[in-house]
């Protein structure tokens, strides 16, 4: 079940997980993209963290919607309404059911996929967000199955996003999207939701 | 990198603040952001939205004013502005008879703007979008993002400007906007690269004596490179690009506009025109509007884009040459 205190403490963690990464995500973007999502998401999170740590909050709602406005009026490019259309909509389901951490999840993929029109095997974040969902409502997610869905977009082709600019030439990097919500999950993994 | 700057992180910031000063009679910038508004009120007509990243002056401010655009939103260098910002813009172009962006075909761009008008959306506001895509370097594929928004762009924000002014409807707006796009194409050539003062090394490398044909105005891979010819082959060359793609005959009227992408001198595109002027007439085109300008610039980026939009409607004409109040449009 999702409540105010662990919805929060999974966000401070991603936020904490990003900043840990920048640089790393900023090289997994250099290979594919513009060099700049380590950066823009380490941004993203500290004023993620701020707005997080700067108020109470009420219900799981809230909490996904400051994350989502912290994230879409400081992370730019794709990352910043990808992500904030996630959390937007895991909002939204969170309202209607919090019991449910499955179909919060589902309906972030949706808002992902809505936003940004990719399907699975693009090479994208969604390649994580997918296969996540399918073992969160099964109940069988572990931090093996995130990392092989991050390695999964190794081998594709970008079809989507700026990566997909470059053609055959984006085979053979990890998708730096797919990269930072790894982390989202290892994070829900680690936050222990999934056990209460 | 050399480059007249204080700071690669303030680039963004001190630039809109010397454009807000410069142009203090004919826009004004919203608070800390990176959204410019025109002064003139324009009550009960539809407002027009453009923006993008920095590096593309005198896109977009330069054309925000009476007759053109309402509002435009800077992001950073290259990036594109937030959707709270575009949506700051969208409230402030609102009117009363809601609000039209025009969008340059970029993922980042496309995502932002259409969240923004989500949440305009959510407050009751009547807003819709153009999305531009008149660069006909990279071919459309599935593994690609369409084609890319260059510097025809900036003819359609006259166009739809001076229809909004003279009190046109946004579904109008709207359609005539779709129309216009599917009659403007554009492709360009660079000689030598931009860089990013951030990143601090050119996007790209080229050899003294090489060009490329088709390079997006961030640097992006054009079609072809090869050794620098003279301005008449490089004419030639782009010219047959897009006759490929409008298949024009003889006695068709069309518009032509000479783009520079920030580091390459009027003098040369004003030689660039003239073989593009020799070229056309042979094959019988008639000219109802030419412009040479440096209007959607890639930094320091030397080299010139070529546009072309068929003016199907004698209107259009009307509205490409209708007065405005901007910094950039003359």
């Amino acid at each position: 079940m999702l409540t105010v205190e662990n919805v929060s403490a999974w966000l401070l963690a991603f936020a904490e997980k990003l900043k840990e990464h920048q640089v790393y995500l900023s090289e997994l973007d250099t290979a594919i993209g513009d060099g700049d999502h380590g950066n823009n998401m380490a941004r993203g999170a500290k004023i993620m963290e701020e707005k997080l740590t700067s108020q109470t909050f009420n219900s799981v709602e809230n909490i996904f919607k400051t994350a989502a406005m912290a994230l879409l009026s400081s992370v730019g490019g794709a990352a910043g309404p990808l992500y904030g259309s996630a959390f937007l909509s895991m909002g939204k389901q969170a309202a209607a059911d919090t019991n449910d951490v499955a179909a919060v999840v589902k309906a972030g993929l949706e808002g992902i996929q809505k936003r940004g029109r990719a399907e699975a095997g693009d090479k994208t974040m969604v390649d994580v967000w997918i296969p996540v969902t399918k073992a969160l409502e099964e109940g069988a997610l572990t931090k093996e199955l995130i990392e092989e869905a991050v390695l999964s977009t190794k081998d594709m082709k970008a079809k989507k996003g700026r990566a997909s600019y470059l053609g055959d030439r984006s085979i053979g990097h990890i998708d730096p999207g797919a990269t930072s919500s790894g982390y989202f999950f290892e994070c829900l993994l680690e936050s222990g939701i999934l056990k209460e | 990198m050399k480059k007249i700057i204080n700071s690669p992180s303030n680039v963004w910031e001190e630039m809109l603040r010397g454009m807000a000063f410069t142009h203090s009679d004919i826009l004004e910038r919203l608070g800390e952001t990176g959204v410019m508004y025109r002064k003139y009120e324009g009550q009960g007509k539809v407002g027009l939205v453009s923006g993008g990243g920095s590096g593309h002056e005198p896109s977009h401010a330069g054309f925000v004013g009476k007759g053109m655009l309402s509002a435009a939103v800077a992001g950073e260098v290259f990036t594109s502005p937030t959707p709270d910002q575009v949506f700051e813009a969208i409230k402030l172009a609102d009117k009363g008879a809601g609000v039209l962006l025009i969008i340059k075909n970029y993922t980042g761009d496309v995502m932002n703007f259409e969240m923004a008008m989500d949440m305009a959306e959510a407050e009751g506001i009547k807003v819709d979008k153009v999305i531009v895509n008149d660069d006909i370097a990279v071919e459309d594929s599935t593994y690609t993002a369409g084609r890319r928004g260059v510097a025809g762009t900036v003819l359609v924000h006259k166009i739809l400007g001076a229809a909004a002014e003279q009190g046109m409807s946004l579904e109008d707006l709207k359609k005539l906007g779709d129309k216009v796009i599917e009659n403007t194409k554009t492709v360009g050539v660079a000689i030598s690269p931009a860089t990013v003062p951030a990143v601090g090394k050119p996007g790209f490398e080229l050899a003294d004596d090489e060009m490329e044909y088709g390079i997006g105005i961030h640097g992006e891979p054009g079609y072809r490179r090869e050794k620098i010819k003279p301005s008449k082959e490089i004419a030639q060359e782009l010219i047959s690009r897009l006759k490929e793609e409008c298949n024009w005959k003889e006695g068709d009227r069309y518009g032509v506009f000479v783009n520079g992408m920030g580091g390459t001198p009027l003098m040369e595109l004003y030689i660039f025109m003239n073989d593009v002027q020799e070229i056309l007439s042979k094959d019988g085109l008639v000219f109802d509007f030419k412009k040479v300008a440096s209007y959607m610039t890639s930094i320091e980026m030397a080299g010139l884009s070529l546009t072309l939009i068929k003016l199907e409607d004698e209107k259009w004409v009307e509205y490409l040459k209708y007065p405005v109040e901007t910094a950039a449009w003359v």
